[in-house]
């Protein structure tokens, strides 16, 4: 694949692209023979956290396997919007087969290339949370358990987007989809796919944001050095379903780390080696205030009991995994 | 090589021949012995470069076929059954994508309620998924399908089912000669997909398309469907002049030159109706049998070849459409719609179809829709009884309770 001249995006960092930083340590993003994974002018929405975190996890993939890659997807978002016949924005050899079964499709493939002898290419899967908690979980578990070669990407914005936002088994507490009306999703459903995956005791498990993308960057880079089963959790935000300001997709994301509801870590073989400390602990509040899909949460009066069970979750994380110093 | 040989077996040599290079496999009776089979020669290493998927369900076998077909291997999976019905939205979309995918139907009949034996229920459900369908009457059709099915698929770019009855021929043991390795070698060119996944020239499988192309593109599914009609008959030619025996093709007639009775059907029963046939000639019938191997596409054309003289065509069927009847009925009316054309269903969930019941089916003129053996005092008693009272309870229920005398 030629390697294509590309812009420069804005990272969330002091520099456009890390340019001021030496060379080793650049985001894949600020090299001037970037390979362009999704080519700018898909349909995705304005602020759409998916196509930002697919577009880095693949370029950063790209780069790591030297172009030498396969992506997978489930139907869903991201297929939709880069897809539609006769266009596609996709720069790797791509193929889109069903909503459930994109990690399945992904050992097929893995299984294809062992067979043909062909190593140096490497399966991405992807999908978003309904694709991965979902309907395609059995997929999924059953690919970890064979430990198949392939890099299962989930691009979690918590609902079925895709279908005009309807709960998914990733869907929060208390937010509000058009199947969970107010009161909003029940506590206690959902599922923690990363610590699911991390029970097959698979060789790597991370969980990531957009708000953070070098460090999306290096996940995928980490991944990609290793063989077997890996499984990468992305946090993507979605304005439509969580109501909130197209330009705001990043700091809402970044506030869900901050405040503990996302945790941020790394694991392997079932153990975390790693977790991204909250520089500043924020409460819940200042994350669900952002959001349209709590708005029933801050009327008169305020919910403060369901504010507080939420609460109570992130404290929980940032106990379980040692968030703050 | 001749062998006295399980059907499965035999199936699982004549896969491997093919050189399958991925092997998806979840168990579900009576489709096991296919697959373990296939896992012994490969951890044997008697089937190499292969690939051997244990795989959680038949839903992700179909997936994984999909994925590694796309990537440029040939692949292979078997099922039956409900597993065939949890493919369904994997066999529509392999179809859909065009991939050259391989797949035994052991065939087995559909619950509710639960039932392991053979009828044909299951892929006869499947019957617009766009995959091609062949049932085998024999196990040594059955091996030489399996080869066939792959010169066809990768030819035309299609999935092709090889439909075998479940237990009465995948578990007897028969005299097969086995396609040796080299010689289908030599009959089946290396896969060449159509389109590859591959970083070299990348392209991308399975785009969504809107209303101004779906039309298009299922009408070329359904032109490659016809193209089979004219690839299935010239494959089998060529396979009968590598090998040295005629199997599959479309439709084949037994002692049909002179017959005004026609009897059609597909699979092992035909064995049982050729043996009918022959006695009811003893006996001065002008009768014959069509056998039918290519299910889809339908050969409407070379079956009003075969059967246009015949007065009276008796289709014989081992799963129906309920609410309607026959399934391949349907097709053999629309190819003769001038015919009169009776449906015999029969062997439903492994019920034997004997001589005297096709004897007395044949004996008379056939009702249009019969139910071979049906017990018709049993269903009358369960029908009164749910007419009269509301909670009469599952009909098999019932049925038990009047066998054992209580009421």
């Amino acid at each position: 694949m030629p390697a294509q001249r590309t812009k420069f995006y804005q990272v969330g960092s002091f520099a456009v692209g890390n340019r001021l930083l030496p060379i080793e340590q650049r985001a894949v993003q600020a090299g001037m023979e970037r390979r362009n994974s999704l080519t700018s002018g898909h349909r995705a929405c304005r602020g759409c956290g998916e196509a930002l975190g697919a577009r880095y996890a693949i370029d950063a993939a790209i780069s790591a396997s030297g172009g030498r890659l396969v992506a997978v997807n489930a139907t869903g978002c991201l297929e939709v919007f880069s897809t539609p016949y006769p266009e596609t924005s996709w720069q790797v050899p791509w193929i889109h087969s069903l909503f459930g079964n994109a990690p399945a499709v992904a050992s097929g493939v893995a299984a294809a290339l062992r067979a043909k002898g062909i190593t140096d290419v490497r399966v991405v899967g992807q999908g978003g949370d309904g694709g991965t908690v979902d309907i395609g979980f059995a997929c999924l578990s059953g690919m970890f358990e064979r430990d198949d070669d392939v890099l299962y990407i989930c691009y979690d914005n918590q609902a079925y987007m895709n279908t005009g936002v309807q709960r998914s088994g990733a869907t929060p507490p208390a937010a509000r989809t058009s199947t969970t009306p107010v009161p909003g999703n029940a506590f206690g459903q959902g599922k923690n796919v990363p610590m699911i995956a991390m029970a097959h005791e698979i060789p790597y498990v991370a969980t990531a944001t957009v708000a953070d993308l070098r460090d999306l960057e290096y996940k995928v880079r980490r991944a990609m050095e290793l063989r077997g089963a890996r499984y990468l959790h992305i946090l993507v935000p979605c304005p439509l379903g969580w109501v909130t300001e197209a330009c705001d997709t990043i700091r809402v994301a970044r506030l869900a780390t901050e405040s503990g509801l996302f945790p941020v870590f790394e694991a392997e073989r079932g153990e975390v080696t790693d977790v991204t400390k909250i520089r500043r602990r924020v409460p819940v509040d200042d994350y669900l205030r952002l959001q349209g899909r709590y708005r029933h949460l801050f009327g008169d009066p305020p919910q403060t009991e369901v504010i507080a069970r939420i609460q109570a979750s992130a404290d929980r994380n940032i106990r379980r995994f040692g968030l703050v110093d | 090589m001749l062998r006295q040989i399980e059907g499965s077996q035999a199936v699982a040599e004549a896969v491997a021949a093919c050189r399958p290079e991925v092997v998806c496999a979840y168990p579900i009776s009576p489709q096991t012995h296919i697959v373990e089979a296939l896992s012994r020669l490969v951890s044997a290493k008697k089937l190499t470069p292969c690939e051997y998927l244990n795989v959680e369900s038949e839903f992700a076998a179909m997936s994984a076929c999909i994925g590694a077909s796309a990537a440029g291997a040939r692949v292979y999976t078997a099922t039956a059954s409900q597993g065939l019905l949890y493919m369904t939205e994997a066999l529509f979309n392999a179809s859909g994508l065009g991939l050259p995918i391989v797949m035994t139907v052991a065939n087995r009949a559909i619950g509710a309620p639960i039932n392991i034996w053979n009828d044909h229920s299951d892929s006869m459900s499947q019957r617009d998924s766009g995959w091609i369908q062949l049932y085998a009457e024999t196990n040594q059709e059955a091996a030489d399908l399996h080869v066939q099915a792959y010169a066809l698929a990768e030819e035309l770019s299609l999935p092709v089912m090889v439909c075998m009855d479940g237990f009465v021929l995948t578990h007897a043991f028969e005299r097969v000669d086995l396609p040796a390795r080299e010689r289908v070698d030599a009959f089946l060119p290396p896969y060449e997909p159509r389109q590859v996944l591959d970083p070299g020239d990348p392209v991308s499988i399975g785009a969504m398309v809107g209303p101004e192309a779906f039309t298009e593109v299922r009408y070329l599914l359904h032109a490659r469907h016809l193209q089979a009609l004219d690839r299935i008959p010239a494959i089998a030619r060529s396979f009968e002049d590598a090998f040295g025996r005629r199997s599959g093709g479309l439709v084949r007639g037994y002692r049909v030159q002179d017959a005004d009775t026609v009897v059609l059907a597909l699979g092992s029963v035909l064995g049982t109706v050729k043996d009918v046939v022959d006695e009811l000639r003893g006996q001065g019938r002008r009768i014959g049998v069509a056998a039918l191997t290519t299910f889809r596409p339908f050969p409407f054309a070379a079956v009003r070849e075969l059967l246009g003289r015949a007065r009276r065509i008796v289709v014989l069927e081992r799963a129906f459409s309920v609410g309607v009847g026959g399934i391949v009925s349907a097709d053999v009316r629309t190819a003769l719609p001038e015919a009169a054309i009776a449906t015999v269903v029969a062997g439903l969930g492994g019920r034997p179809v004997t001589k005297a019941a096709l004897h007395r089916v044949l004996a008379a003129e056939p009702e249009p829709l019969t139910f071979l053996d049906l017990d018709r005092e049993l269903v009358g008693r369960e029908l009164a009884r749910s007419a009269e009272r509301r909670r009469s309870g599952p009909a098999a229920e019932n049925m038990l309770r009047d066998l054992a005398g209580g009421n």
